[in-house]
């Protein structure tokens, strides 16, 4: 076992999955908007609703080729770097993987090819039912996953038969309780990335005084969607906590900063883990019960502390710890931002508002960081153990894996990823700043199913002016 | 259950072979194409079918994850880096179809990586299929052969002749969809490429002969294999007479039907092994609580709608495409 290459593969895996799941946190919340905003088209009858469509529609097109092209990738590589896990696992986790390709990409992609070219060919409801389609598969997909790493997460329905985990039980497995406070959590966490991406937009046309009555709309249904799920994301949160509590005391003990058992617990605000002398410096404390009442719903419950683990077991306790004060922090400014927002929009004040536009413009980021924190909580905080409590991550690699392979490959992905990231996102950003066109829809000479980048083509065609501006 | 799967699987990379064989193949002999118009055109034969047909080759991998994982894991981390590099090729191919028509300047970017990308990707799987044709080193079931076990002069040849083939196919395709200049290109190529692959096929087969590869035993025990290489040779015997009559739908179908000749002599010259002569098929198999369980939710059903959508996308986009079909056109 070569510890380097260990390390590398597991940086590897976290780089490629990190690069992945900006892209699905992006379109899932961006195909259920889409939904939303063509079933507002056929409802009231509003050209506005079509020019915001056509409009998002592109940059959904260009962020879901990123994410299908990145996420071929991520299929490939658990039998690269982690054989072991796939040879073992594989009974379990390829049947769920097989059925995230063959549902999810079934609806994607018939639907996907008639949202594109389509619109001048279906009669209108047929055209907002492949809307739908669209954005259920994109659901779908995140439902699989989600399956696949709770089983990761939590372990159950399986019996270890000739060193492989056998499923006796599916619908322990699908019907996990984990999966279903962790899996409205992810979607939640889309749809919000979608609601601030959209009310940043509107708040940046706001402030450079263009598309004032598509501006408007983006602001109020952005902010006004992200006011009503902000509360009930953090519900889930909590929830998730529990399962946490529950099954992961090692994940619990790292994120909560908490050495000792104690009963009942502390609560830890902020403070440095110093994992060498097992203590926390410069810890800004709540005391009892605060801790058990937070984790446990309880005024009385014992919390486990990391020194009642054995230290082999201790996942690195800093960066889960770090991890998850950041998730929350985004999660309460997001909360903060969309409740006022949402309350000067309602008294007609937010146009006038600059500090809040500029505020609502730059909080674009603040979803993709709460869920790349989010994972990072998950994933880092179940170390040691890549299925937990069962296989370790260091048993799971490749047994002849070497350090040069390992370094070889991850230097090449980071920089074929860090290279198409920066074309993607500016062709993106150039396409946000351009702007939604006024016009009716007119479907291009040949713009392709399975193409989904070809829409942003148009933009080129519409001003030469950006032509050279975007060289 | 087993055979269930392991016909799906034999269907994911039939398909995945001739589909994606076309546009791997189009973007080799894009590489050797100059001019703008040439090329706008080669690649909007391709365009609106792409992205489908590489979707088998992810297909097949989720297959073979969950119904032979054995194999998954073994071949994947023994390919350890011609995976990676045919993956990021992949990726490089795919955007750019999108993304050299968002500039001018840097057009010349997105074309290398259309070629190389698909040079790449075509030379990989050609070596994968030579190394497991020749035999991965493995000792007591596990693979043994290190960094670049893989890697051996037949490998490179199995490499080179399906570059060969998958420039054949793309020429066919080419004379099929295209027209004028396009298509008279692919008519001169067509005959060169397949006197390259008639070449490369005497070539592989000397070498197992010389090698006495453990494959050749399988054929004398079992003649009735020769019945794939005879369909092969009808076929490349239509393929002449079509060449000769500068027919544009002919060379496209006896070139698919080699392909599947080829692809049928392989697989009944590895059975019942998958990876041989090493792990047989009921070896790697996944239990079956998971066969069933795969054939309810994904196989029954919602595999044929996979394959309904494929003959459907083909269908719109069936005959001739016209030179202003090309999307930095509208």
């Amino acid at each position: 076992m070569d510890m380097t290459a260990l390390f590398l593969s597991r940086i590897q895996f976290a780089f490629t999955i990190t690069f992945h799941i900006i892209f699905p946190s992006f379109t899932i919340g961006l195909a259920a908007w889409l939904t939303v905003l063509e079933a507002l088209s056929f409802s009231t009858g509003r050209p506005v609703y079509g020019v915001i469509f056509d409009f998002w529609l592109k940059i959904f097109g260009i962020a879901f080729g990123m994410g299908v092209v990145s996420g071929i990738v991520m299929a490939f590589q658990f039998g690269t770097n982690w054989s072991v896990l796939s040879r073992m696992s594989g009974p379990i986790q390829g049947p769920l993987l097989m059925f995230e390709t063959f549902w999810a990409f079934m609806l994607e992609a018939s639907f996907f090819g008639v949202l594109i070219f389509g619109r001048s060919r279906v009669p209108p409801w047929f055209y907002l039912f492949s809307t739908a389609m669209v954005a259920l598969g994109t659901t779908f997909s995140a439902f699989w996953i989600m399956v696949n790493n709770s089983w990761m997460q939590v372990p159950t329905g399986y019996v270890l038969e000739n060193g492989a985990f056998v499923p006796n039980d599916w619908s322990k497995i699908i019907f996990n309780s984990v999966v279903w406070s962790r899996f409205p959590h992810m979607v939640l966490a889309a749809y919000l990335t979608g609601a601030f991406c959209v009310a940043a937009t509107g708040a940046w046309y706001m402030l450079r005084k263009v598309y004032h009555a598509e501006a408007r709309i983006m602001l109020r249904m952005g902010l006004g969607l992200a006011a009503v799920l902000m509360p009930i994301q953090l519900l889930f949160g909590h929830l998730n906590g529990e399962y946490v509590n529950t099954y992961q005391p090692s994940k619990m003990a790292a994120i909560e900063g908490r050495w000792n058992d104690e009963k009942p617990g502390s609560e830890v605000l902020f403070a440095w883990p110093d994992v060498a002398s097992r203590r926390n410096l410069f810890a800004i404390t709540l005391p009892p019960p605060f801790g058990s009442l937070i984790d446990s719903d309880s005024l009385t419950a014992a919390e486990t502390g990391l020194n009642s683990i054995p230290r082999e077991n201790w996942p690195p306790v800093v960066i889960p710890f770090f991890a998850f004060r950041i998730m929350v922090g985004c999660g309460l400014l997001m909360l903060g931002l969309a409740w006022l927002g949402s309350y000067l929009s309602y008294r007609h004040r937010l146009a006038y508002n600059r500090p809040l536009l500029w505020l609502t413009f730059l909080s674009f980021p603040l979803p993709f960081i709460a869920i790349i924190t989010g994972w990072f909580t998950a994933e880092v905080g179940r170390q040691p153990w890549v299925v937990f409590g069962v296989l370790r991550t260091a048993d799971a690699m490749t047994p002849f894996l070497t350090a040069r392979q390992a370094t070889i490959s991850l230097v090449i992905f980071c920089t074929v990823y860090s290279f198409i990231f920066l074309f993607g996102t500016f062709y993106i950003y150039r396409l946000i700043r351009t702007g939604p066109v006024r016009k009716p829809f007119a479907t291009p000479h040949l713009v392709v199913p399975n193409r989904p980048m070809s829409l942003a083509d148009d933009e080129l065609i519409e001003d030469p002016s950006h032509l050279v501006a975007g060289e | 259950m087993v055979m269930f799967w392991v016909s799906l699987l034999a269907i994911s990379i039939l398909l995945y072979v001739l589909l994606d064989g076309v546009d791997l193949g189009v973007g080799l002999l894009f590489g050797l194409a100059s001019g703008e118009t040439r090329r706008g055109a080669m690649l909007s034969a391709v365009a609106p079918i792409w992205d489908g047909n590489e979707t088998w080759l992810v297909v097949t991998a989720v297959i073979l994850w969950g119904a032979f994982p054995l194999v998954y894991a073994t071949l994947l981390s023994a390919f350890y880096l011609p995976l990676i590099v045919m993956l990021l090729g992949l990726i490089l191919r795919g955007v750019a179809f999108e993304f050299r028509y968002k500039t001018q300047r840097l057009r010349w970017i997105w074309d290398l990586s259309f070629a190389g990308g698909s040079l790449s990707a075509t030379f990989i799987q050609g070596m994968t299929v030579g190394a497991l044709v020749e035999g991965l080193p493995f000792t007591n079931g596990q693979y043994s052969g290190g960094e670049a076990g893989w890697f051996t002069p037949f490998a490179v040849l199995c490499g080179v002749g399906l570059c060969l083939g998958y420039a054949l196919l793309g020429a066919c395709w080419l004379a099929k969809k295209c027209e004028a200049e396009i298509r008279d290109v692919a008519h001169r190529q067509i005959p060169v490429l397949a006197v390259g692959v008639l070449a490369f096929l005497v070539v592989v087969f000397a070498y197992a002969l010389a090698e006495n590869l453990p494959i050749l035993h399988r054929w004398i025990d079992r003649p009735y294999l020769f019945v794939f290489p005879a369909i092969g040779a009808v076929a490349a015997t239509v393929l002449a007479l079509s060449i000769v009559r500068h027919n544009d739908h002919w060379p496209f179908y006896m070139v698919a039907l080699i392909f599947i000749s080829a692809f049928g002599t392989l697989a009944l010259s590895f059975w019942p092994y998958m990876i041989p002569f090493v792990i047989s098929i009921n070896e790697a198999a996944a239990p079956h609580s998971s066969l069933a369980f795969m054939f309810w939710g994904c196989g029954v059903i919602v595999f044929p709608l996979m394959l309904l959508y494929t003959v459907i996308s083909y269908t719109v986009f069936r005959g001739k495409v016209r030179a202003v079909d090309g999307y930095g056109h509208h």
